[in-house]
């Protein structure tokens, strides 16, 4: 059957912000699902503008990218100049101040979107009135909660001006190092905010967890299936969100590859153009373009590593690992449950970070022989990021790719919204379930998109149902 | 005392030295007149207008004017800070300047001057115009895209390097800062040290390696407006 005999329900979030999507449900003549298409407009616009730039400036040009993860943009581009400066190993307090900053970011972006986004659906379902499941409802209903929310999120956004010297859009992290140590003060000061955080991440897991066993059965059938995922990892297979080797597992948990070195990422990691998406379509090499999507991010690092070298978390992760029978979860609303597992890492990383006086050292810069192509891959709150750079002669930037976390997870959440349609939709209309639906199974990725709707906790949304002659059947929206 | 001139700014009676600027002498009496392409060390050029006073009623550049007994200067009323605003403006869209990722930002002085003036976002639509960025030299690194024409460098290289590497080609709109040599600045006698590489006001002339090296925080405008330290006080 070809794309003109069949029914297109298109549902499109107005607000036009960085990575405006809209998803495209296209239906066979028996009113079945066929596919569900997230087009994702992404800003491919940058790779052109970067080139004959200075390399140094690409760490914070960079960074203006993504209103949602500028920090995560900034220490991929500064991990790429590094080798661009002839330098694989920093000094103990540029790598620990760059972890520091890091870690914060991951604080922050997953209380955001955890509490701002994400709790409302899990606090009052999916099918709630849109009016109450939002942030003001949450706030209303459970004020300590969007409290600690609040706190949470300036917690990690104090830890990333202390380090990068700017809430948003720093300049810490610069070619071989840092422009910074952390001073005795801004350590106390962040070290005195820290106190409840422990209590508070532990009890944000603990919802989302909660939420995942007690639905169980129902998020088994919704949006779920099994893929690969990548992250990097350490040398011993444990978790590192800022730096470390790929791996690849399939479906089974079953290694594809293994410790690969990140500036040999292209060897596994290819990208495919479709001609419907702007966004490209990353697969394994190996097991070539039909079977080789993945996902990255939280859900997948819970499923890829071995084990996570803080306490608390690592506890959390084989609780995780038990309830998904040792296996990778299949379950896109298990992300929830994963990211907040990376919360509590992320918060005894940056206590851990905080107790070492290297943070106060000195040796800020080092230097060796320039090289002309490097590689920086970092996990950034969303997933694997990976900026890749050639650097001519006269220190002018010649080539950018990029591969952002929400490109890896275009496949998924292709599938997710395809399975949400194929069980939600039933006949020529659209209701407001399946929109919910649809959104919360998108929101699950945390895709770069929802900058749209960081601003206002919800995903504005057009749906427009289309027959097979391009009629507008159905048209529903929320604002 | 002969040689001292008295004469007003915004009012208020100041001293001055025969032979002085109207800019030199406010700042020895602690008064900042806003100013670009003026620079201590290099003979006034009067381009930028920045420093545009109402002398006696008429609009002068206090960079170049000398001072005399009497003169009623105007530094401070809205009218000139108005005036003044609009150059600033203008300099913003006649160039491509991207504060948010340049490596001046914090030291920039156009860029410290537009907070001065409370400038948000031009007026004037902004030109885009395609400048080239010049990276032949080992220790410097060219962007056209941020120059102002104020010819700082221009002077800085004839008059304290002995040198001519930077000069101006081009009228009107076409005017623009060359080097003296077809290749790019790496086929001239410039140096890294030479002080024309350092008389950049803004992130046309960067010498290499020195990006981002200063935290924000600890960028020379990141606390203080420029000009206060003029205004604290006087110059030594
Ligand atoms: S400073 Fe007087 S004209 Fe530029």
């Amino acid at each position: 059957m070809n794309e003109t005999s069949t029914r297109r329900i298109v549902i499109e979030p107005v607000t036009r912000v960085e990575g405006h999507g809209k998803v495209t449900i296209l239906l066979d003549e028996q009113q079945q699902v066929r596919q569900a298409r997230l087009h994702i407009v992404e800003f491919r616009g940058f790779e052109r503008f970067i080139q004959g730039r200075p390399f140094w400036e690409a760490p914070v040009l960079v960074q203006r990218l993504c209103g949602i993860c500028p920090v995560s943009h900034h220490l991929a581009a500064a991990k790429a100049m590094d080798r661009i400066v002839g330098v694989d190993r920093l000094s103990p307090t540029a790598e620990k101040m760059r972890r520091l900053m890091h870690y914060g970011q991951i604080f922050q972006s997953h209380a955001l979107h955890f509490f701002h986004l994400v709790s409302p659906d899990l606090l009052f379902g999916f099918d709630a009135d849109p009016t109450v499941r939002n942030i003001v409802g949450v706030a209303r209903k459970f004020p300590e909660l969007a409290k600690q929310g609040v706190l949470m999120r300036k917690f990690g956004q104090e830890v990333i001006r202390a380090t990068a010297g700017k809430k948003i859009h720093g300049t810490g992290a610069i070619p071989g190092g840092v422009n910074k140590n952390l001073s005795i003060a801004e350590r106390d000061a962040l070290l005195e905010e820290a106190e409840p955080m422990l209590e508070w991440s532990l009890a944000a897991l603990k919802i989302a967890r909660d939420y995942t066993l007690e639905h169980q059965s129902e998020l088994a059938d919704f949006a779920a299936f099994p893929s690969s995922h990548m992250c990097l990892v350490r040398p011993d297979g444990g978790l590192d969100l800022y730096d470390g080797r790929l791996r690849a597992i399939d479906a089974d948990g079953e290694v594809i590859f293994d410790q690969l070195d990140d500036q040999r990422y292209s060897e596994q990691i290819v990208e495919e153009v479709r001609s419907w998406s702007y966004m490209k379509f990353p697969f394994i090499r190996d097991l070539g373009p039909e079977k080789g999507w993945y996902r990255v991010g939280p859900l997948s690092r819970m499923s890829a590593c071995e084990s996570i070298e803080t306490p608390e978390a690592e506890k959390a992760r084989r609780e995780f690992i038990d309830f998904a029978g040792g296996r990778p979860s299949t379950l896109s609303m298990a992300y929830h449950w994963a990211r907040m597992i990376e919360l509590l890492h992320a918060y005894e990383k940056v206590i851990e970070l905080l107790d070492d006086p290297d943070l106060q050292g000195d040796e800020l810069l080092l230097r060796g022989e320039r090289r002309e192509e490097a590689v920086g891959i970092i996990e950034a709150p969303r997933g694997t990021l990976i900026h890749h750079y050639r650097v001519n002669a006269d220190d002018q930037i010649t080539m950018a790719n990029l591969i952002v976390s929400t490109t890896h997870n275009n496949e998924p959440m292709n599938r997710a919204v395809t399975g949400v349609a194929r069980r939600y939709l039933s006949g020529a209309t659209i209701t407001e379930g399946l929109l919910n639906r649809v959104e919360v199974a998108i929101r699950a990725y945390d895709p770069c998109l929802s900058c749209a709707t960081h601003a206002m906790g919800q995903m504005p949304l057009v749906v427009t149902l289309v027959g097979p002659d391009g009629e507008v059947i159905d048209r529903r929206s929320r604002p | 005392m002969s040689g001292t001139i008295e004469f007003f700014i915004d009012g208020r009676p100041v001293t001055g030295r025969a032979g002085q600027t109207i800019l030199e002498a406010a700042e020895d009496n602690g008064i900042y007149i806003p100013r670009l392409c003026h620079m201590k060390g290099l003979t006034p050029y009067g381009g930028c207008r920045v420093c545009t006073c109402l002398v006696n009623s008429r609009a002068q550049a206090a960079c170049t004017q000398p001072i005399a007994p009497g003169l009623i200067v105007d530094s401070d009323s809205e009218a000139v800070r108005e005036i003044r605003r609009q150059i600033i403006e203008m300099l913003f869209v006649e160039g491509n300047h991207f504060c948010m990722f340049c490596e001046k930002s914090g030291s920039c002085e156009l860029q410290a001057l537009a907070y001065r003036f409370g400038i948000t976002a031009p007026r004037h639509p902004y030109l885009f115009p395609r400048r080239e960025v010049d990276a032949t030299h080992a220790g410097v690194f060219v962007d056209h895209n941020r120059c102002v024409l104020c010819g700082r460098c221009v002077r800085a290289s004839r008059q304290s390097d002995g040198k001519a590497v930077f000069g101006f080609v081009g009228r009107g709109p076409g005017r623009r800062v060359a080097v003296n040599a077809s290749g790019g600045l790496g086929r001239t006698e410039a140096a890294t040290a030479d002080a024309a590489m350092r008389a950049c006001p803004v992130g046309a002339i960067l010498v290499r390696g020195e990006a981002y090296a200063t935290p924000i925080g600890r960028r020379p405008y990141d606390h203080q407006p420029i000009g206060s330290d003029v205004e604290e006080g006087g110059t030594p």
